[in-house]
């Protein structure tokens, strides 16, 4: 008896948003540490950006997926490395190689079902990237996923510019995961920031809650 | 016994489809001395900006430029696979092909995803020996044709008409003359903008490859060689 071909039909366990944009110097990115079962909210605290040599990677959909797609860019890091003679892949680089593994398995009508965001540097500018389950790849300054991309995307665009310091690209961020804390369903307000700076040096913040939250009841709220 | 005459209802399977449409409009016009190839540079996914900076266009000889809608990681693959064979032709006959074997390689390689093809609908513009515009325009199995002008991609049906209008003529009493090079560059700026006017998933930036004789004969207003037009508002 031949095995059943299996493939992903439905993502199981998924993430919801990733945020992110360049600064003056580095890149930020920002998601929530919720992995949900359909509408369970499975996993409250699990870290979903993650800190991959040159680079630092993020990723909305099945978690799994994403778990092995970490485990492939680490291999490719580590092979390099093996060598000892200095060459490391820059973020350009491993983006394009994980632009091919996502374009090669939808190829196969067995994607991984997420959409990374890739941040790093190169040649002294960030370098920040998004790669779907299609292969659909760009680089933008600014980039959100899941609902991120029709409710923190809009807000990123008006507000982002060039020389943004980090203490305003903390703020901006801040505000695209409150947006999306209030209107996406599947979020927890446990929201975690890692950056990455333009020498590569990468900072992953603990998790902690979003502050300026509002919840009384309506009529108790004096809006501004 | 009797069977019933009812087949079986079999669950119905679930299935993703590998294919995705990030729309977007190319125009290609054919030129006594020049050829332009333009497209816009937005990438949609479904009723969403992906990102609003993003080329259809890849110069593949001097005097031959590719503009392709339709499918962004099936255009970028293509676009890539190209490049690689636009060289080897080089390496193996030591000289480059010309615009009309490429647009007969192009339909070939289509052709030989028959099966599983390249969500890609390409129109080419070059020289031919000459220095006459040549156009080809694609479907994505690699069905071809030479034409004056051509247009591919979500905004192709509100361009087509517009196209027949000011290029061909046919139905006008009075017929102007063929266009200039910077006749038919205006027009193309203006052709693009009034489509990025109703289709959405046309729009932000308009890049424009204007082939002539004269070297890598491409308007260069940045480093990469195309030029980069404001579509409608901020």
């Amino acid at each position: 008896m031949d095995a059943p071909i299996t493939r992903t039909l439905e993502p199981i366990n998924t993430g919801t948003s990733v945020v992110g944009i360049t600064y003056k110097d580095g890149v930020l990115i920002a998601s929530d540490t919720l992995v949900s079962y359909g509408s369970l909210s499975r996993f409250r605290s699990i870290q979903r950006l993650v800190s991959i040599g040159p680079c630092l990677i993020g990723a909305s959909g099945d978690y799994s997926d994403f778990q092995h797609i970490t485990d492939l860019l680490t291999q490719k890091v580590d092979e390099a490395s093996f060598h000892q003679d200095g060459f490391q892949y820059t973020a350009p680089e491993l983006f394009e190689y994980l632009c091919r593994v996502m374009y090669e398995r939808r190829s196969k009508v067995n994607p991984y079902w997420n959409r990374v965001v890739m941040a790093g540097s190169k040649q002294g500018k960030p370098f920040l990237g998004c790669v779907d389950l299609y292969g659909t790849h760009y680089a933008s300054p600014t980039v959100a996923t899941g609902y991120g991309e029709q409710l923190a995307q809009p807000i990123l665009r008006k507000e982002w510019h060039p020389d943004m310091s980090l203490e305003e690209a903390h703020a901006l961020l801040e505000k695209c995961m409150r947006v999306l804390l209030y209107r996406d369903c599947y979020t927890i307000n446990k929201v975690q920031f890692a950056r990455i700076g333009l020498d590569g040096q990468t900072t992953i913040e603990p998790p902690a809650p979003l502050t300026g939250t509002r919840w009384e009841a309506p009529l108790t709220i004096t809006l501004p | 016994m009797l069977t019933p005459a009812v087949a079986p209802i079999e669950a119905k399977k679930k299935e993703w489809s590998p294919y995705t449409d990030n729309g977007g409009t190319t125009l290609a016009i054919a030129g006594p001395d020049y050829a332009i190839v333009a497209a816009d540079t937005r990438l949609s996914n479904g009723y969403s900006i992906s990102c609003r900076d993003v080329t259809k266009l890849a110069q593949l000889t001097q005097h031959c430029v590719i503009g392709t809608a339709g499918m962004q990681a099936d255009r970028a693959v293509f676009h890539k696979l190209l490049r690689t064979r636009v060289d080897y032709f080089k390496y193996k006959y030591g000289k480059t092909i010309t615009p009309t074997a490429l647009a007969q390689m192009i339909a070939n390689i289509l052709y030989g995803h028959r099966f599983f093809p390249y969500y890609c609908f390409n129109v080419v513009g070059g020289l031919d020996a000459q220095g006459h515009g040549v156009v080809f325009s694609y479907d994505a199995v690699g069905s071809y044709q030479a034409l004056p002008y051509a247009t591919t991609g979500s905004g192709a049906q509100l361009l087509e008409p517009l196209l027949d209008s000011h290029i061909a003529q046919r139905n006008r009493t009075q017929k102007n003359p063929p266009m200039s090079k910077d006749e038919a560059i205006a027009f193309v700026k203006n052709a693009m903008a009034s489509v990025s006017e109703r289709d959405i998933h046309t729009g932000d930036f308009l890049e424009i490859a204007v082939i002539t004789r004269e070297g890598t004969q491409i308007i260069t207003r940045e480093a990469d060689g195309v030029e980069r037009i404001k579509l409608g508002f901020d």
